[in-house]
């Protein structure tokens, strides 16, 4: 008994010997084994319809009927990409949506930032209500405005320009921002406030030379997070754009397929891939930025 | 001072702009919205006042019925989907990857920058079942399910817009209940790890509760989010085959704007915000519940 088990140590123990420095790894990568095939295929499934995509921009209607999915491109031509800006007239699009977003981004943060500063900083009665009042249209869906706003529009003949977009984009930005403003607002000291105004300082310029200041990286974040809802969206442009002169990028890439009869492969990769860009390239840039943002203007519930 | 912070001038100057833009935008047209659900026409052809026909036709409307329907079935599945999706690769951040995560945490993430009408587009090619075989379809070959027509049939188009929203959203939802987990104390988890518990019964007993008030809000936002769906259905599916996946926005929508049908589309819009209010309230009191329980 006493041998055997003499026996089993003594030949297990230089086994054991000569494997430990590495026994971890082996162990430890089989244990961390799934885990890893997991992530990997997670990965691919995020990322690999992206690269899809920008390959099947540089190929030829031909190459996507006769070749599997995963072929590369034959050429790296363009020829796609100026079918996108001559025939999809992406130029134009591109250009309304520029014209129809950052103006709109501009005002909303202005007046967004003045609101939550009277609503959070100054003291008055009844403000606890306003801020309710703005916070209420974070819930109410767009289509319940649509149609009063189409009156409006028509009546006022703003039908027919990009005022219509602007002017809903505003308002519709407005609620979140006042919010948001209004919770940053709150985490800068009264004292601070205070304090400027018993030396002195109007009210005025307390917002202007203090409380901006203070809140600028929240006015970032805040532009990052409007600026992808405003740019990504498509019910208000479809909804107030009733030329093809007016369409933002949102709503060509929407018509671009239907202009043809038969699917074109080549230039609707190509397309998508313009649409995608200018969001992907913000993202690649400023991806902690927007991730802070976009999770912290959810967060209202 | 409560002079000058509670100036009535500096209030009006400051607040006033946005609160009058957001009246007229928003307020206004939300009690005019109200009017319109009790008249028949359009602005073109002029309004007749027809008392509730609009709710009666709503109700008796099989249309309408299919499309709250598929609005509900859309909504909870996927509220479902994505918070489970997201927090089980928020779990997986912070218990597996640590330190390590913040990369996958970004990638996983970008999908939701990404336009709805560019996603759609994309997901219609990698689900395409002909002329071209596309990805998931090849794919699919390879394990011997045949070709799918995924576009053809209203259940694998449900799939397909559920499938498109998941791979948008989970990412989102990942970074947003993280940083519920990561605010748990560490020494809470520490503690609970030493008095012997692991792996599920850690998260079931200590990690769960915890980020129960996350969880919360992730499915409140969830909901409101998803009984809104619109730009994924109208790029996607167009509300198709048929009227199989058409959700009450893209029904309004239609019915005001093809059909110019002003008084029954503010009709499904009112109903659609009743919807949403409902579902808010009975999330928060089913939790209140829970919470006066314990």
């Amino acid at each position: 008994m006493s041998a055997t088990t003499a026996i089993v140590t003594d030949s297990a123990l230089p086994v054991r010997r000569d494997v430990d420095p590495k026994r971890r790894g082996p162990k430890d990568f089989f244990r961390r084994l799934p885990i890893r095939l997991l992530i990997a295929i997670l990965l691919i499934i995020e990322i690999y319809p992206i690269v899809w995509m920008f390959l099947g921009s540089f190929k030829t209607q031909t190459e996507f009927l006769n070749e599997p999915f995963w072929a590369l491109p034959q050429s790296w031509g363009v020829v796609n990409y100026v079918e996108v800006f001559t025939t999809g007239e992406f130029g134009k699009y591109i250009v309304n949506s520029v014209i129809a977003v950052f103006p709109s981004l501009a005002i909303i943060l202005i007046l967004g930032t003045a609101a939550g500063f009277a609503l959070e900083v100054m003291v008055w009665k009844g403000r606890g209500t306003v801020l309710l009042l703005f916070l209420a249209g974070i819930m109410v869906p767009a289509q319940m405005i649509l149609l009063p706003l189409f009156t409006i529009y028509f009546r006022t003949s703003l039908t027919g320009s990009l005022w219509p977009l602007v002017i809903t984009y505003v308002a519709l930005g407005m609620p979140l921002t006042v919010f948001m403003m209004a919770t940053f607002f709150r985490s800068v000291p009264r004292e601070i406030f205070e304090a400027s105004t018993l030396d002195g300082a109007s009210i005025f310029r307390s917002f202007f030379s203090i409380g901006l200041p203070l809140v600028k990286n929240a006015l970032f974040t805040i532009g990052l997070v409007q600026f992808f809802f405003l740019w990504n969206d498509l019910l208000i442009a479809l909804t107030f754009t009733n030329s093809s002169d007016l369409r933002t990028i949102q709503v060509g890439l929407l018509n671009f397929t239907g202009e043809y009869g038969a699917v074109q492969y080549g230039p609707t990769f190509a397309a998508i891939s313009v649409n995608v860009l200018g969001t992907l390239l913000i993202y690649l840039f400023l991806n902690q930025q927007v991730m802070k943002g976009l999770t912290a203007g959810s967060v209202k519930g | 001072m409560h002079k000058v912070l509670g100036d009535k001038r500096a209030i009006f100057v400051l607040l006033g702009p946005a609160l009058l833009v957001y009246s007229l935008v928003m307020l206004v047209p939300i009690v005019w919205s109200l009017f319109y659900t009790v008249q028949d026409g359009n602005p073109i052809t002029g309004f007749t006042f027809n008392g509730f026909d609009n709710f009666t036709r709503f109700f008796q409307d099989p249309a309408a019925w299919d499309a709250i329907f598929f609005t509900l079935k859309y909504a909870l599945i996927l509220t479902v989907l994505q918070v489970a999706f997201g927090y089980l690769l928020s779990l997986m951040y912070v218990f597996w990857l640590r330190k390590g995560s913040g990369l996958i945490r970004t990638v996983v993430f970008f999908p939701v920058v990404l336009p709805t009408v560019a996603v759609a587009l994309l997901f219609q090619r990698l689900f395409e079942a002909a002329p071209t075989v596309g990805p998931v379809n090849s794919f699919l070959g390879i394990l011997g399910v045949q070709n799918l027509d995924w576009f053809g049939t209203p259940d694998a188009s449900f799939w397909v817009i559920i499938a498109m929203d998941l791979w948008r959203s989970m990412g989102f939802y990942a970074v947003l209940l993280y940083a519920g987990l990561v605010d748990i104390p560490d020494e809470l988890i520490e503690s609970a790890r030493i008095d012997g518990a692991a792996g599920w019964k850690l998260i079931r007993t200590i990690v769960l509760p915890l980020s129960l008030p996350v969880l919360l809000s992730s499915i409140i936002f969830s909901i409101n989010g998803t009984l809104k769906v619109f730009d994924t259905v109208v790029a996607l599916t167009n509300g198709g085959p048929g009227n199989a996946t058409t959700p009450l926005t893209l029904y309004m929508f239609r019915t005001s704007f093809a059909y110019g049908d002003y008084g029954y589309g503010s009709t499904i819009a009112l109903m659609l915000t009743i919807l949403c209010l409902l579902f808010t309230v009975f999330i928060f009191r089913s939790t209140r519940r829970d919470l006066t329980k314990d």
